[in-house]
């Protein structure tokens, strides 16, 4: 089911928590809403399900309007953070929920009921499990039984919000891989909401990173991370160092020194389109940047610590005394670094200050 | 092994204190409430098998005994859906003078049940502002078992509303919308999902107001007429043998009254003790 999002504007007492938002999610895709806290990407979510209504705009579940549809019509399958299962009721009873309330015309017969609700089981991995109560599983078997939950009602859209946000890591990365199997297999259009980037990145097909009630860009997880659109994604996304320039006739000064100087082996750098001149905010990943000796390099810098990471060393870099710089190094590199050393970036971006 | 057989009392514990609260618990129990219900089995125990047996059989006992206890599971029950209507208006929706409303709710706690009696048989009297809308429509309240639903719900009502209040403040919204996004309707919702969550702290509201409604004695007593056979209720038949000074008829009614009250609030514990465990919480 393709769904797409037209000038979507949601206002909560009068702040507005989604501004203008438009948005196209391909059938079967698997996106995620991507963003810091505040920044509506749950408003979004809510909105696509019909759990709230939009101040203005609307969403359309292939051709049709849904936009007044009621939550009831829209045949969604909704999975909440902290699961929101039927404590009262077993794991069979709870999957079954969804086609028990039907009327009389689509209900399937209990027999069929049961039937279904442990297929589903068997689905989420969980097979025997039916007479359980939600008390008796874990946080990551009771997630699961709200998937298998929200799939029994076979929706036209699955809608997931920060899914695994109350699981501890580990279970936190078995289910995310999961879930991408699941989704593979069963083809669902799915839509789920998450701040933690590294889920984002590595679980969808498309990425849409939001602050502040605007969606910043929509991509996939190479395109947000190698090419991010707005300065705001470039150090929301992966670990990033931050320099202010002056941007001159399309090239880039550091500190009175052009960034692209003679001998310098072919940098990669992207200055956004049309950029005027003047101020301008020079991104720097920690991994785009080899140290070299004290007077090569485009940087100059003074070394002000060394930390060793899980799998990295990484170096601090005091620049003109005022700005650090974080660079990863390989864990294995055992050069001593003291004092002056020049930084060469391999991969760089400027954006209009 | 005795450390065996004992292991609750004996583990060491970050809340120390076992031994020397569960004695001052029984104690303190025993002062207010089981020797003053000993004492007043032992005077029903002192009256001979056959003679209880009379005085417990007196039809005018009798049909004391059953308003008593009817009237009370009568407004019980009528507090239980409207004290849960309430607790759910205060709880879901905010409106201006949510909290002044919150504060009526105690009032019957508070005020002197006389005063409420009579308040009541003011307004429900035939010459009354609600009697003179009633009694035209075939409706009598003052001075009729009706009546005396009408000030038992009025004195029990907070004990509803104020047990289910909070439970329906913890209740996440979540669970209703996840009901809502696999197609159940609001009645559904309901019936299927909120109440069963609300059930546990009805029932105690249900035993609570029950209790309170049965040893209603002040503002029962105006608004009843205390027609013998018809309006009078089990206090009152007691307070009237014992200023007849006859303490045996009087002990007997009490007894009466004890037995088949802790019958109920058993029964209503037992009934509740099995939806926590059909809730998951014993488990």
């Amino acid at each position: 089911m393709q769904i797409s999002v037209r000038g979507l504007r949601k206002e909560f007492d009068r702040y507005p928590a989604l501004h203008d938002v438009s948005l196209d999610i391909r059938s079967g895709e698997l996106i995620a809403l991507l963003g810091p806290s505040g920044s509506g990407k749950t408003t979004l979510l809510r909105l696509i399900a019909g759990l709230e209504f939009p101040t203005s705009g609307s969403i359309f579940f292939g051709s049709e309007d849904a936009s007044r549809k009621s939550v009831q019509d829209r045949n969604v399958g909704f999975v909440f953070q902290h699961y929101a299962l039927f404590k009262h009721m077993t794991v069979a009873d709870n999957i079954g929920f969804g086609l028990k309330v039907r009327d009389r015309r689509t209900r399937p017969s209990a027999q069929e009921i049961r039937r279904r609700a442990s297929d589903l089981l068997d689905l989420v991995q969980l097979p025997g499990l039916d007479n359980r109560y939600p008390s008796q599983l874990s946080g990551g078997q009771r997630q699961r039984v709200a998937l298998a939950r929200a799939l029994a009602i076979e929706p036209q859209v699955l809608l997931l919000d920060e899914p695994f946000g109350a699981l501890d890591a580990k279970v936190r990365k078995e289910l995310r891989r999961w879930l991408r199997e699941l989704h593979d297999r069963t083809g669902h259009t799915t839509v789920f909401v998450t701040h933690d980037q590294e889920e984002a990145l590595e679980l969808s097909d498309r990425v849409v990173v939001m602050s502040q009630g605007r969606i910043e860009q929509v991509g996939t997880p190479d395109e947000i991370y190698d090419r991010p659109a707005t300065p705001f994604v470039f150090s929301f996304i992966g670990d990033s160092n931050e320099l202010p320039v002056t941007i001159q006739d399309g090239s880039i000064l550091l500190h009175e020194r052009p960034l692209e100087i003679a001998g310098n082996a072919a940098p990669k750098g992207i200055l956004s389109k049309g950029a005027p001149d003047g101020a301008g905010r020079l991104f720097l990943r920690p991994h785009d940047l080899d140290v070299v000796d004290a007077g090569e390099g485009a940087i100059a810098g003074v070394v002000s610590g060394v930390r060793r990471t899980a799998g990295a060393r990484m170096l601090e870099v005091e620049v003109a005394g005022r700005d650090r710089l974080e660079i990863e190094l390989p864990a294995d590199d055992q050069r001593s670094f003291v004092g002056h050393v020049g930084l060469r970036p391999r991969k760089w971006q400027v954006f209009p200050a | 092994m005795p450390a065996a057989v004992l292991p609750r009392l004996k583990q060491q514990s970050v809340v120390p204190g076992f031994g020397p609260a569960l004695g001052f618990t029984l104690f303190y129990l025993s002062i207010v409430v089981l020797i003053p219900l000993g004492a007043l089995a032992l005077r029903a125990a002192g009256l001979g098998w056959s003679d209880f047996w009379q005085l417990a059989t007196d039809p005018r006992t009798l049909a004391a005994l059953r308003l008593s206890f009817l009237a009370s599971l009568g407004a019980a029950s009528i507090n239980v859906v409207f004290g849960l209507l309430l607790a759910w208006v205060l709880v879901r929706y905010d409106f201006p003078g949510r909290r002044l409303v919150d504060a009526v709710i105690d009032l019957p706690f508070a005020l002197p049940t006389a005063v409420a009696g009579i308040a009541l048989t003011s307004l429900y009297a035939p010459n009354g502002w609600v009697g003179q809308v009633l009694t035209p429509l075939g409706f009598k309240v003052a001075y009729t078992p009706l009546g005396v639903i009408v000030a038992l719900t009025f004195v029990s009502l907070p004990f509803v509303v104020r047990t289910v209040q909070p439970v329906l403040q913890d209740l996440d919204r979540d669970v209703e919308e996840a009901a809502a996004t696999l197609g159940a309707t609001r009645r559904h919702t309901f019936l299927r999902v909120v109440l069963p969550a609300l059930l546990p702290a009805l029932l105690t509201g249900y035993a609570l107001a029950l209790a309170r409604a049965v040893g209603e004695y002040g503002s029962v007593i105006f608004i009843a007429g205390n027609i013998p056979y018809v309006s009078e209720i089990a206090p009152l038949l007691i307070v009237i043998r014992l200023e007849e000074f006859n303490y045996a008829a009087a002990t007997a009614v009490a007894a009466l009254m004890l037995g088949v009250s802790f019958t109920m609030l058993l029964i209503i514990n037992l009934i509740q003790a099995w939806s926590r465990r059909r809730f998951g919480h014993g488990a």
